[in-house]
């Protein structure tokens, strides 16, 4: 799914969608609307949440003597894990980090690289050089 | 795990990673399994016996072969595939084998059976070795899984033999 189409589609359901995702070239690289403490809670849920089911569908198997039975709890487990940690939804983010403003963002400029620290590369190429011999 | 394309992918594959996983635990507990098959041959007529132009024997036999083979179905069994070999030793060979009849039996229900039947494939010895010869029927199956690994056994049934000249 495209970022445009995916935040349309969020916008449409009614969650907050941040303007940045609309301008990825000026905007710091986090297009989605998950926080990192999100993904990380995502990860752990769905690890979790397949491995119960796993379990639970191997047992339900055997116990019935269906091995259709068990590949079917498994697939249905499959699909909701997917339907509970794939799209971003607001429990995954609420812990937003606050980007700064690209207005706000140019009034603090970048720090520029000096002559004294051109003549210290300088001398530490020399350095290198010696070692290599 | 940062975007949707990279979820999805770590969701995929850890499940199918895992499917493998249960598939190979179901193939293991297959091995839980003590069978108890039992089996019955009897050979109701000689049909024919003849020795061919290119100079081997040949038989045509109607025999009845009944057998209990419910206890080889676990919940990880797609089909047991069973034939009746015919075996017997030669000057040349110290074992021919020849395979008479066979079936596969797609489900536990179908596995108590009996069937009154000629032989399905025709037994041909390599010469004329066949007059008056003491053979074994041997019954084998193959348990096919749905996953995992095939067992495979029979029931050697003995005592049977051939008329001495041809008919």
């Amino acid at each position: 799914m495209s970022y445009f189409t995916q935040n349309s589609l969020l916008s449409f359901l009614g969650y907050p969608v941040s303007l940045q995702t609309f301008l990825p070239l000026s905007a710091p690289s986090l297009h989605f609307t998950m926080d990192w403490q999100g993904q990380k809670l995502a990860e752990q849920i769905m690890q979790i949440m397949l491995l119960v089911f796993a379990v639970t569908a191997f047992v339900a198997g055997y116990v019935l003597g269906s091995f259709q039975m068990m590949v079917l709890v498994y697939a249905g487990g499959v699909t909701l894990t997917g339907l509970i940690t794939i799209p971003n939804w607001p429990f995954f983010n609420r812990h937003p980090l606050n980007w700064l403003d690209p207005s706000e963002a140019e009034k603090h400029p970048k720090p520029q690289v000096t002559v004294s620290s051109k003549k210290k590369g300088f001398k530490r190429h020399q350095l290198v050089f010696y070692y290599c011999r | 795990m940062h975007s949707f394309g990279y979820r999805l992918n770590g969701l995929l594959t850890f499940a199918v990673t895992i499917l493998a996983l249960m598939c190979a635990i179901t193939s293991l507990s297959d091995n839980f399994n003590t069978p108890s098959p039992s089996a019955e041959i009897k050979i109701m007529n000689i049909n024919w016996f003849q020795k061919q132009p290119q100079g081997h024997d040949e038989v045509s036999l109607t025999m009845n072969v009944s057998a209990d083979l419910q206890s080889l179905f676990t919940w990880n069994t797609k089909q047991v595939f069973i034939f009746v070999a015919a075996e017997y030793e030669t000057r040349k060979n110290s074992l021919n084998q020849v395979s008479l009849w066979d079936a596969i039996i797609p489900a536990k229900e179908h596995a108590k059976f009996w069937i009154h039947t000629s032989n399905k494939y025709r037994f041909v010895d390599q010469g004329n070795n066949l007059r008056g010869k003491k053979f074994n029927l041997t019954l084998h199956w193959h348990v096919m899984p749905k996953t995992g690994k095939m067992f495979a056994d029979k029931i050697v049934l003995t005592g049977y033999s051939l008329p001495e000249e041809y008919r």
